[in-house]
């Protein structure tokens, strides 16, 4: 069984299910899924919209063991629904996040594996209050001193509600091929027109809303290659580098995006930022290693605020 | 959705120790498998619920194929399929049994 997963360890973040990347992320044989499918605790909403259910409702939650240590963590399934929260999902990860919060014999560490387009619509009220309740613990887990760190991947990205719940954990990683906004590309061509953004242009969806930019920009606090060993590393490492979650965090980093307004508010594109950052070949950004790109990453002084 | 229900007696009890185990996920072309260690002697019984209307018959003969091939007698399998092609279902049907040849 251990030869099993050590493959799985290299393997794509991306490319990986789920239930793959808990397997692989954890020490072997250390998970226990709370609420696991077994209990059929299944949407009850989709069987109106005559939709196929999920035995998990694309959302697995539990504990386990990463390098010897306890850690609570849920796992979005991208690939059902698009990873979207409905009414069951959204409860699932607020029980969760609620226990690290209220029980302190709990893990003091929950990893969020985000792959999500936002609320299901065919949810979509109980989808929103699943967002808000989300955030709410979040920040509560917070408050109670759980970390939380969100890891992002995934073929769905982490868009909707999913980006915003994302903004409120500790810290953020992602991958090159990680996204994540609020509005999806798609989102936005529908409200604001093709001329506002083309979300056919591929290059262009990853400049804006892509690990890379993300990076850079400090929206994300530690850069992964694409497979699971890379993510588990940039999340451990960014464990002993969390901020207070206090006012002044919170103050710092509204003077920061504030300061960010004013010096990237006229860039049309996201290598004229580079650019502006004094980055030596903005465009040649999309075709850097990891490695070259994550050097290039830590030595910026935008992408590793304190306050995120 | 259609649903359908298969009930035959298998050939032996399935191997392993494991309670339950699941495998794939719902989504176009694809499918997910929950097998329960619940049911007694070689009874095997497998739930179906699919996007897809209209293909009973393949359904049986995949079914009753992974029946004879796997001797899975003693679990109960449920499945959630997004429109998964045949040559899809009994490969994680395969993979469905290979899960619960597992100690627990």
């Amino acid at each position: 069984m251990k030869n099993a997963l050590a493959k799985y360890r290299k393997w794509s973040w991306y490319e990986a299910t789920a239930r793959e990347r808990i397997a692989a992320l954890l020490d072997s044989g250390s998970f226990t899924e709370f609420i696991g499918p077994e209990k059929r605790e299944i949407s009850p909403h989709l069987v109106l919209f005559d939709l196929p259910e999920a035995f998990d409702d694309g959302i697995i939650v539990g504990r386990g063991m990463v390098q010897s240590r306890q850690v609570l963590l849920a796992a979005q399934e991208g690939r059902f629904m698009g990873g979207t929260f409905g009414e069951v999902h959204g409860a699932k990860l607020v029980g969760l996040l609620r226990y690290a919060r209220d029980d302190q014999d709990a893990p003091r560490v929950v990893l969020l594996l985000l792959d999500t387009g936002g609320v299901r619509l065919q949810e979509a009220n109980v989808g929103e209050l699943a967002v808000s309740e989300i955030i709410r613990a979040v920040l509560e887990a917070r408050m109670a001193g759980v970390t939380v760190i969100a890891m992002i991947g995934g073929r769905a990205g982490c868009f909707g509600g999913g980006g915003i719940i994302a903004g409120c954990c500790s810290r953020i990683v992602i991958s090159e091929q990680g996204r994540t906004s609020v509005s999806g590309p798609e989102v936005i061509e529908t409200n604001m027109g093709v001329e506002e953004f083309d979300s056919r242009d591929r290059p262009l969806v990853w400049r804006t809303t892509g690990g890379k930019t993300r990076r850079l920009l400090g929206g994300a606090d530690a850069y992964a290659e694409d497979s699971i060993d890379s993510f588990r590393d940039a999340a451990f490492s960014l464990l002993d580098r969390i901020p207070a979650f206090e006012l002044d965090t919170v103050e710092k980093e509204h003077a920061r995006l504030a300061q960010r307004l004013e010096k990237f508010g006229q860039c049309h594109d996201a290598p004229e930022i580079w650019k502006a950052m004094g980055i030596a070949e903005p465009d040649g950004i999309a075709d850097l290693s990891d490695e070259v790109f994550n050097q290039i990453a830590q030595a910026q002084k935008e992408a590793n605020h304190d306050a995120r | 959705m259609e649903k359908l229900q298969i009930h035959q007696k298998a050939a032996r009890r399935a191997s392993g120790g494991k309670s339950h185990g699941i495998t794939g996920v719902v989504a176009s072309g694809n499918l997910e498998v929950l097998l329960e260690r619940v049911l007694d002697g070689t009874e095997c019984e497998v739930n179906i619920k699919t996007s897809v209307e209209g293909f009973d018959a393949v359904w049986r003969a995949v079914i009753n194929d992974f029946i004879e091939r796997h001797s899975p007698g003693g679990l109960r399998i449920s499945i959630n399929d997004g429109g998964a092609r045949p040559d899809t279902v009994s490969l994680r049907l395969a993979q469905g049994v290979r899960l619960m040849e597992a100690d627990r």
